[in-house]
């Protein structure tokens, strides 16, 4: 009925363990069919948790799960069908990889020869066409998580769970695993619900991104939005670099505020997520957004000191003083004719209005 | 170039081998690590690795014969039976004077005994010969030879006869004799020159003599007792033998000393199978002899009975404790431990009390009318007795293997086994089981050897029919005093723990044994 068509649902769904703590407080969560979402979120947030009630492990202390339109709060989790990939990947160590393959298929009754076709497809899926009489422990972690990936795929299941299936490989092994799965996931057209706290990984994978805190969504948004205009501090901070300015809205005009520092220096801000004249707020800058010395006058022009120049090719990170602020950081494009960024020098940094986002107050 | 691609042995910087170099430095922590298990290892060796070796040694061992009757063994070697029914004089001469010294030194009980095992009797035999073997009618030999020459009754004579090696060699078997005589009088603090010459001696003398052949070079004395020795009245020593009893001229009794006089022996090792090795060869024993088959058949049967109602009442408690919170869990645990705290002899007893016809548990089962009150169920000194206190007993070394490996299947696996559509059942029996077959097979093995080898608990609650090959070596190690019997029972009970250890690695893999 409704469209684009909801595979996941979650209705004021919250949790607690100990009967003390809500571990996730009133989840509402939508998910489209055929979307990527990923959970995003520091450790301990309670994605796990989330994702240990969609796959009927953890029972929901409140609140409904609608799976395809169908609650499924008293489903048992083998009847849900859902594909699941474990952090540890959890193949079967006693099962070659074609056994592990075909565990879901045999306990579904399926005849031999279509498993072993559909184990065949699986694996040069993931290309490892040769691997099938391996024991998991015979083969490399990137090798293991291709076949716990093929595994949960294996039974055309609409939905699949990942939680942090890439936390256990190296950095570059992470990345190749990152396309391959998005691949899969397109090729396929499965609804997939990703969990992890690698904000790299959110961002280049998924349609949209769910960042979770202390049991709260944050922000759900595609990443592109979510980097670019967070909604609360928190977000900010933890997608991506940031600078911090607290100060004080003095004044507030058709979506623009102005907002006194701590220093006596005033700003415009995009407004963002503050109350009105007099609150508390916390401005929000990407580095990236900020002209060192800028030809023209910008909306935003502070006086800053420069403590500290990297070097890094396609870039120069300068970390500057700027309205009392030690920790400002300035990225430079480099464009080949860049002056000497020596520390002591003082220097003009400028930005819109509309890159610095003033938001809740961090305290 | 600096690094040239050399042919031969690597070098280390000072040009030594590399290999040599590795050695070199790692034979310090060798040496280190020797020293730490040093202790251990000699105490284990000294209590432990040489007493058992000397006990399986003594399953095969049987000097006891040719060393108390050396003289007999010797000469009883060439009697074919066949030809003859009974072995003649010479024997019976070797056999008198090895009898008169082992009776001298009580040794010639333990040899009746020794081979009472093999024939009923003997032992009896023994004992009344050791009581009249010192008055022989064999007097006549001393009084002809004082009467020849009074200097025959001094033992200083004989001293000094046989300190002569011409002597010597002219009377092997008299100097043999004396030779044995003179090392018993010494161990007891006495001089053999100084005490009376025994009749056994004159005895031997006289046997020597009479073979003797060439007087050269032996002492005037000798020479003049060869030349008179002929004229000598004799007496037959066999007929003395027979006189004590006629069974001394039973061919069986003869028999089994001769087949068991070499110094390692079958017999026990046959015995322990129900077989025996008898005068006409090896052959089962008569029927109400026959124990050792039924029980080493009884003591396999009724361990892996309490191996499995181990497993069966273990397994869902280590899957229990094992999945429960590491507080809880830990709390339980001590329940399971609570049993080692308390003593073996009280927790038996307490079966005792609790198993016997007007125990606690018939007196509930006649309350509920379950059973008959008239009909009580017979739960002690049988085998059911012994299954359930010794299941009681050894539960803990199932549960603790058990447990420990079970803690290693992360919970992931059978919530992976579920999401992939098994149901709970399939997701144990497929994936959860397979992985704690390792914890089985270690808790099975240690329930099962234990259990093999128990003494205390059987012999307690165990009856007549509920008891364990265990209990029939501790019979024989300190009631029947067979050591023997006891050292091979012990042997074959050693080889079927380590041939079911090996029918284990074959069916299980040894590696896929963990205690934790
Ligand atoms: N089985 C459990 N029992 C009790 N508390 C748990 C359990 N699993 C998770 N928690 C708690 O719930 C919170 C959220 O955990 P989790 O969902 O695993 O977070 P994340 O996956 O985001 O790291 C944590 O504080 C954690 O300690
Ligand atoms: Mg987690």
């Amino acid at each position: 009925m409704t469209d684009p068509k909801h595979m996941v649902r979650f209705e004021n769904v919250q949790k607690s363990y100990d009967g003390e703590t809500l571990v996730v407080k009133n989840l509402n969560l939508d998910i489209a069919q055929g979307e990527f979402l990923t959970m995003l979120g520091p450790s301990g947030s309670g994605k796990t948790t989330c994702l240990m009630m969609l796959a009927g492990f953890e029972p929901a202390t409140h609140g409904e799960i609608f799976l395809n339109d169908r609650p499924i709060n008293n489903v048992p989790p083998h009847k849900r069908g859902i594909g699941m990939v474990f952090q540890n990947y959890a193949l079967f160590p006693h099962m070659t990889v074609a056994e592990n393959l075909a565990f879901p298929l045999q306990v579904r009754g399926m005849d031999k020869d279509e498993q072993k076709k559909r184990v065949e497809r699986a694996l040069s899926m993931v290309e490892l066409p040769q691997f099938g009489n391996r024991r998991p422990a015979q083969l490399s972690g990137g090798q293991q998580q291709r076949v716990a990936v093929a595994r949960a795929l294996v039974f055309d299941p609409e939905l699949v769970l990942m939680d942090e299936p890439l936390g256990a490989l190296d950095k570059q092994l992470r990345e190749q695993m990152q396309y391959e799965i998005k691949h899969i996931h397109e090729n396929l057209g499965v609804t997939v619900v990703y969990v992890t706290h690698d904000q790299t990984e959110a961002l280049t994978m998924s349609d949209r991104v769910a960042v979770f805190n202390d049991g709260i969504i944050q922000q759900l948004s595609p990443p592109d939005v979510l980097y670019e205009t967070p909604q609360n501090s928190f977000v900010a901070q933890f997608i991506g670099e940031n600078n911090k300015l607290d100060g004080q809205v003095v004044e507030v005009t058709d979506g623009l505020c102005t907002v006194k520092l701590d220093d006596g220096t005033v700003l415009k801000a995009d407004m963002v997520n503050v109350g009105g004249v007099g609150e508390r707020t916390t401005i929000s800058l990407r580095p990236e957004r900020v002209e060192l010395d800028p030809a023209v006058d910008m909306e935003n022009m502070v006086d800053g000191t420069i403590e500290e120049s990297i070097y890094l090719g396609d870039h120069i990170r300068v970390r500057m003083n700027v309205a009392g602020n030690t920790g400002f950081i300035a990225k430079v494009r480099n464009r080949g004719d860049r002056r000497h960024l020596v520390p002591g020098d003082s220097a003009k940094v400028g930005w819109a209005a509309s890159d610095c986002k003033a938001l809740d107050p961090v305290t | 170039m600096s690094d040239t691609i050399q042919s031969g042995p690597v070098l280390a910087a000072d040009g030594t081998p590399l290999k040599r170099s590795l050695q070199r430095a790692l034979r310090r922590q060798k040496m280190r690590a020797l020293l730490l298990i040093a202790p251990l290892l000699a105490f284990i060796l000294i209590t432990f690795i040489l007493p058992i070796g000397d006990m399986l040694f003594r399953s095969v061992e049987n000097e006891i014969v040719s060393e108390t009757i050396p003289e007999t063994v010797d000469r009883l070697a060439d009697w074919n039976p066949d030809v003859s029914a009974l072995p003649d004089e010479n024997v019976f001469n070797a056999f008198y004077v090895d009898m008169f010294l082992a009776q001298e030194k009580k040794e010639h009980t333990r040899l009746g005994t020794r081979l009472n095992y093999e024939l009923t009797g003997v032992s009896s035999l023994f004992r009344k010969t050791g009581r009249r073997v010192t008055r022989f009618d064999t007097d006549i030999y001393a009084k002809q030879f004082i009467a020849l020459d009074p200097a025959w009754k001094d033992p200083q004579t004989w001293s000094a006869l046989f300190d002569v090696s011409s002597n010597r060699r002219a009377l092997p078997f008299t100097t043999r004799s004396w030779d044995r005589w003179g090392n018993y009088l010494r161990g007891e603090g006495k001089n053999p020159g100084e005490e009376d010459i025994e009749d056994f001696l004159f005895s031997a003398l006289h046997e020597d003599l009479t073979r003797l052949e060439s007087t050269d070079g032996v002492d005037p004395l000798i020479a003049a007792a060869t030349q008179a020795v002929g004229g000598f009245e004799t007496v037959s020593v066999r007929d003395q033998f027979l006189d004590i009893d006629k069974d001394w001229g039973r061919q069986d009794v003869w028999r089994i000393i001769q087949v068991y006089s070499p110094p390692f022996t079958t017999g026990y090792f046959l015995n322990s199978v129900d077989l025996q090795l008898g005068v006409d060869g090896i052959k089962t024993r008569s029927e109400d002899q026959r124990i050792y088959i039924v029980l080493f058949g009884r003591t396999m049967f009724m361990s892996l009975m309490i191996t499995f109602s181990c497993l069966l009442l273990g397994y869902p408690v280590a899957f229990l404790l094992s999945n429960l919170p590491l507080r809880t869990s830990n709390m339980l645990m001590i329940l399971v431990l609570l049993p080692f705290w308390t003593s073996l002899l009280v927790r038996t007893s307490a079966w005792k009390v609790l198993l016997q016809q007007q125990g606690v548990i018939n007196d509930v089962l006649v309350w509920l009318r379950i059973v008959d009150d008239a009909n009580r169920l017979i739960l002690i000194n049988n085998q059911t007795g012994t299954i359930i206190a010794m299941t009681h007993i050894l539960l803990p070394f199932m549960i603790l293997p058990l447990y420990s490996v079970m803690k290693t299947i992360p919970p992931s696996y059978v919530r992976a086994a579920k999401s992939l559509g098994a149901t709970d059942w399939t997701a144990f029996w497929r994936v959860y089981f397979p992985q704690s077959v390792p914890g089985i097979g270690a808790g099975a093995i240690l329930v099962f050897i234990l259990s093999i080898g128990y003494y205390i608990t059987p012999e307690l609650v165990g009856g007549t029919t509920g008891v364990f090959i265990s209990n029939r070596i501790a019979y024989h190690i300190s009631s029947s005093l067979n050591w023997g019997l006891a050292a091979a029972l012990g042997s074959i009970l050693l080889i079927l723990v380590l041939a079911l250890y090996w029918v284990y690695d074959k069916i299980v893999g040894i590696d896929n044994v963990k205690l934790g």
